[in-house]
């Protein structure tokens, strides 16, 4: 699904060869500042390489229409961002920024349910904690239902025991909607029960 | 008496005590600002003299070469002193963004506001063309002002909140739709904020103007009322043309935000 050959990115990242394929869960981990938010960012073309190529589904993601590559490709950064005032606002405003329908209210609080949020809908932002924060983004991310979701530590926010139950959620929830994960995680536990897949970066080379 | 009392050169040097009053103040006081009191003045008083003298002569000569040269000359003063006033770096994009936005916005509104509304004639009357120029092109000239900070500001203050928009696949017109609606308020606030408090809290220049000349005061609102249609229409027509384009230059073709170069 994804293929990067003789891949650069400044002085940031050099990968020769990766092949990242549909419905797995693809966990990239390594010490910080190796590379890997960037290549995250590589394969939702919010940057572009500086030489070499990605492609998505046979395509090379400079040809891709960065809009339309980002709605199937989606990406979800570490610190989580807000743009609204309450979860039930923040849960739809993805739809109403890309101009997609609203999916209905069952599959809203289902989400929320499963990404361990026990609070109405109504709940304002400013009230949750750093890990509700980050786990509403990912209810937000999952319900926009893309083919691919990017995720830059997920769980760095989260208690062990919030994180597994989270992780757990996540990957039942992509598999049963056929969404392939691709996730940047510092936890040995979510890399060793969960990835099907697992590529170390280091000093912004692949190193297993 | 329907004739403008003619000001003495000693009576207007007399108008200079008030300089020597603050002065006086300034170094009582110890405070740092003598300098530029006095370039200030000196820089006011040589300006106006010379201006003075070139509009008498354009104005006696009525002619549509002088006029469109000295619009030109607005024009590029305006848009200068936009790049100036702004703090932050201004893109090249950005900088061709706001000249095109001061050319057609106030130019477009001139030509409407004089030819309709004024229906003057000729067309190139400098004694009404030039100086109606003058009130458009330097209040659109602080509406753009701030409207091109607000936006420069307001990318670099919210780009991480951008970023994630774009990560899921906005678009940049979407992912900086609150921040142009805030840089167009921001521009266009001080116009509105101005005619809500005009003929109460204080006479608009042109008017006080127009009575010092002897117009009735009748004749004069109408003018003045006319002027603050053209200047609002002046400072939205402009400020609607750099936000529809202003957004843009901070995004590449990849629409990815690109706000280092």
């Amino acid at each position: 699904m994804f293929f990067l050959q003789d891949v650069k990115y400044k002085d940031v990242l050099d990968i020769s060869y990766l092949e990242l394929s549909e419905q797995e869960v693809v966990c990239i981990v390594g010490p910080s500042g190796g590379g890997k938010t960037t290549l995250l960012k590589l394969l939702n073309n919010l940057i572009s390489v500086d030489q070499g190529r990605v492609l998505y589904h046979d395509k090379d993601v400079e040809e891709w229409d960065p809009i339309e590559l980002r709605r199937k490709v989606v990406m979800v950064s570490q610190q989580p961002i807000t743009f609204t005032a309450s979860i039930g606002e923040e849960l739809k405003v993805g739809f109403d920024l890309t101009d997609q329908e609203v999916p209905k209210q069952e599959k809203i609080v289902e989400l929320l349910k499963r990404m361990q949020i026990d609070k109405d809908l109504s709940t304002d932002i400013d009230q949750l904690s750093g890990g509700e924060k980050q786990r509403l983004a990912l209810a937000r991310s999952l319900l926009l239902n893309p083919e691919v979701l990017l995720l830059d530590e997920p769980s760095s926010a989260l208690d062990r025991v919030t994180e597994q139950k989270v992780i757990e959620q996540l990957v039942n929830y992509a598999a049963e909607n056929g969404i392939t994960l691709i996730m940047v995680t510092h936890s040995l536990i979510i890399s060793q029960k969960y990835c099907t897949k697992i590529i170390k970066i280091k000093d912004g080379e692949i190193a297993g | 008496m329907n004739e403008i009392m003619d000001l003495q050169l000693y009576q207007l040097l007399a108008a200079y005590i008030f300089i020597l009053i603050l002065l006086a103040i300034v170094r009582l006081r110890n405070l740092d600002h003598e300098r530029e009191i006095i370039i200030a003045t000196i820089r006011m008083t040589i300006q106006l003299v010379l201006v003075g003298y070139l509009l008498n002569y354009v104005f006696d000569q009525n002619n549509y070469l002088f006029t469109l040269l000295i619009i030109i000359i607005m024009e590029s003063f305006a848009i200068y002193n936009i790049y100036q006033r702004v703090t932050g770096k201004i893109n090249t994009n950005l900088k061709l963004v706001i000249a095109v936005a001061m050319l057609s916005g106030t130019l477009i509104s001139i030509f409407f506001f004089l030819v309709v509304v004024i229906n003057l004639k000729p067309w190139y009357y400098s004694r009404y063309f030039i100086p109606i120029s003058g009130m458009l092109i330097g209040n659109s000239m602080t509406g753009i002002s701030l409207g091109v900070q607000r936006l420069i500001s307001g990318i670099k203050e919210q780009q991480d909140q951008i970023r994630a928009a774009l990560m899921l696949g906005v678009t940049p017109e979407r992912a900086t739709e609150k921040i142009v609606n805030q840089a167009f308020s921001s521009a266009i606030l001080p116009t509105i904020n101005s005619m809500m408090g005009m003929g109460i809290v204080f006479l608009p220049g042109m008017m006080t103007g127009q009575i010092l000349s002897g117009v009735s005061p009748l004749v004069a609102i109408r003018y003045q009322i006319a002027i603050m249609m053209g200047i609002t229409g002046s400072v939205s027509l402009t400020i609607i043309i750099f936000i529809h384009l202003g957004y843009k230059t901070f995004f590449n073709d990849r629409a990815q935000l690109d706000i280092e170069n």
